[in-house]
């Protein structure tokens, strides 16, 4: 196989990866009985395991290439979306993972790039989803008015930024926790955005096309989720095409010199204020954007969709994933939104287990479940 | 002039329990640079075993109040002391050298954790649960100011705690110890300092603090709610961090600027007092804003 052209060789490992993990995920999502689910989970663990500890996952993956591995994400997800074509549960599942790993993408440029804590993710997920909910009444075509989401969402977290600038550590960190229980109560107590009981919300709809309608397509019966699962799916391919660009860029390289030393970096010239003031509003307009498809998607936003909690929800995807791998941030994502969906018997006990599973992580694997994978000097042979 | 009063006396009330939560914070904070952001659940998990205290008490036939009042004190800070000590055994120590962040967080999942336990096996945990009325419930009026016996009972209670506090730091071998660990760690291990034991200790101490005030906030509203220690710990944590973490005093002083702030935004805004949140929170953004590491601040200069 060395011999192979490159792309050949990416392709097949990207295959290689792609098929069983999308095996999994199709078992996953259509398992009904608690025991298939445990099943499915399980195998894939046990799969996962297998393949880590004798380093062919690994190898496959620096085999396959970012690119690849994004496209092969690109068709599995059309491929489950294609599958699950008429269950809108599975659907929305699906949807609202992938924006959950959009807004979780934000994140990740403010805490994992340029080392700027966000407690307030949800409350930013939530200023995106009410500004979705005033303008999209309006006019406004609905993907200015996701856009606009972002943007107030940015202009939002700016009120934060010369706190935030002259703080660091546990006190920059009470900022954005404070911010998020002011913003949360601001919500609920006032009247003319819906008070406690929230807003309800139009559809989305391009350029005539309205989402929430099922639909036959080739005689098909289609859900009204699954335009939204692939819009999702569209957001989440701009954002992490944005992001790894810019992780890659020389920005990107700015932003890891202040994360690591504010002082070194400001010694070798770079203006550790400019990068964390981009970062944080860059940051903050991707969860905006996140948050706005979220609340057009189920109709209806209310304060106690962004509760600390929720922020903090995010904030554990970040870490369980591994701060600063993309790719463990998607999993993460994954077993964070479906899982407890899935285990419908355990419900109640759901938060219970979910943050003993953030303790254990914690304490036995503190650099997440895919730790950062280091950035190599230029002109290094790729792998 | 008399609501004015009435007012103040609410916010000092409040103002205890926030020092009280707050000093917790900065213990923790002083001896392992660490926060510990259970510790609002701590709280509630405290006004929860004094409530079984008290149940166990009913149970057995103690039919005075005093026992009975002591029975729930002593369950509340006994066993949140070890609750406490164990938090901060299987939790912070070891994760200490790790990010700040990751303790931060695995904290705040233990106390996610303690949180959905108290919800689910406490029976009946999920709906609020009546705290009983302990203390002698003698007023006195004046126009429209009363002072309330078991108001002041708690406040004398709570002051004593404190100067208590400060006497032990200051005072005895432990107070020592603490201080040392504080102050620098190695050190402190080279002059023969059982650094665990200081650590377990001050967070069994830290810990008690809190359940007392989880007792203190359930006789006040007579209710105790599982899930009210999460913005008691927040606002805890911000009146330690506003007067400067790892300095008691700070924390004193934050925590009754917090009660101040919250009052003062109920008294100056009354057509929206349920904006009073939003105010405090509000301060304490511009305050550290201004004040970047607390009112009492650490002054660091930073080495290269």
């Amino acid at each position: 196989m060395s011999d192979a052209p490159a792309w050949l060789r990416s392709a097949l490992a990207a295959l290689t990866l792609a098929a069983p993990s999308g095996l999994l995920l199709y078992g996953f999502l259509s398992a009904e009985l608690e025991g298939r689910v445990g099943l499915v989970l399980a195998a894939g663990a046990l799969a996962v395991a297998g393949a880590w500890r004798t380093g062919w996952l690994g190898r496959l993956v620096r085999m396959a290439g970012e690119r690849a591995l994004v496209t092969a994400f690109t068709l599995l997800a059309g491929g489950l979306v294609a599958v699950f074509h008429d269950d809108p549960f599975v659907l929305l599942l699906m949807a609202r993972a992938f924006i959950v790993l959009v807004a979780c993408l934000g994140l990740h440029v403010q805490l994992a790039d340029a080392g700027v804590p966000n407690f307030a993710g949800a409350a930013f997920f939530g200023v995106g989803g009410y500004t979705a909910a005033m303008l999209g009444r309006g006019a406004l075509p609905h993907p200015l008015v996701l856009l606009a989401g972002g943007a107030v969402a940015a202009a939002a977290g700016s009120l934060l930024l010369l706190p935030l600038l002259r703080t660091r550590g546990h006190y920059a960190a009470l900022i954005t926790i404070a911010f998020g229980l002011l913003f949360r109560t601001f919500f609920e107590v006032n009247e003319s955005l819906g008070g406690p009981q929230g807003l309800k919300l139009a559809g989305l709809e391009i350029l005539g096309f309205r989402f929430n309608d099922d639909r036959r397509v080739l005689g098909v019966e289609v859900s009204g989720y699954a335009g939204y699962c692939l819009a999702a799916v569209a957001m989440v391919l701009l954002a992490l095409v944005l992001v790894r660009r810019l992780e890659r860029s020389w920005l990107g390289l700015a932003l890891d010199a202040v994360r690591l030393d504010e002082t070194a970096a400001a010694c070798f010239g770079i203006e550790v204020a400019r990068w964390k003031i981009a970062a944080f509003t860059l940051g903050n307009a991707l969860i905006g954007v996140a948050g706005g498809l979220s609340a057009m998607m189920v109709g209806f936003i209310a304060p106690n969709n962004f509760s600390f909690q929720e922020s903090l929800v995010l904030v554990s995807i970040l870490l369980l994933g591994g701060l600063g791998n993309v790719a463990g941030l998607a999993v993460a994502s994954l077993i964070v939104v479906w899982l407890p969906e899935k285990l419908q018997p355990i419900q109640e006990f759901r938060y219970l287990l979910f943050a003993a599973l953030v303790v254990m992580v914690l304490v036995l694997r503190p650099t997440g479940l895919v730790p950062r994978a280091l950035r190599r000097p230029f002109g290094s042979p790729a792998a | 002039m008399d609501l004015l009063a009435q007012y103040v006396m609410n916010g000092v009330m409040l103002g205890l329990m926030y020092a009280l939560v707050a000093l917790g914070f900065t213990l923790f904070f002083g001896v392992l640079n660490v926060i510990q952001f259970a510790h609002g659940d701590v709280l509630t998990a405290g006004a929860f075993a004094g409530l079984a205290g008290y149940a166990v008490a009913v149970h057995a036939g103690v039919e005075a109040a005093l026992p009975q009042l002591l029975t729930v004190a002593l369950a509340a800070t006994l066993s949140m002391a070890l609750l406490g000590a164990v938090l901060g055994r299987a939790l912070v120590l070891p994760l200490k050298g790790a990010p700040a962040l990751n303790v931060l967080l695995a904290t705040l999942m233990g106390g996610t954790a303690l949180r959905e336990c108290i919800r689910l096996f406490y029976p009946g945990g999920s709906q609020p649960q009546r705290f009983p009325a302990l203390l002698p419930s003698a007023s006195w009026s004046l126009g429209r100011f009363t002072v309330r016996l078991d108001n002041l009972l708690m406040l004398a209670t709570g002051v004593g705690l404190i100067l208590g506090l400060s006497l032990v730091l200051q005072r005895t071998r432990l107070g020592l110890a603490i201080r040392a660990v504080a102050q620098d760690e190695e050190t402190a291990r080279t002059m023969g300092i059982d650094f665990r034991r200081v650590v377990l200790l001050t967070f069994a101490v830290g810990s008690a603090l809190a359940a007392f005030a989880g007792v203190m906030n359930g006789l006040y509203y007579n209710e105790v709610n599982f899930g009210s220690g999460l913005l008691l710990g927040v606002i805890g944590f911000s009146a330690a961090v506003l007067g400067g973490l790892g300095n008691l005093s700070g924390a004193l002083l934050g925590g009754f600027l917090f009660a101040g702030l919250q009052t003062l935004g109920a008294v100056a805004m009354p057509f929206a007092s349920a904006y009073k949140d939003v105010f405090a929170f509000g301060m304490v953004i511009l305050l550290l804003a201004w004040r970047p590491t607390g009112l009492i601040g650490e002054r660091l200069g930073e080495r290269v």
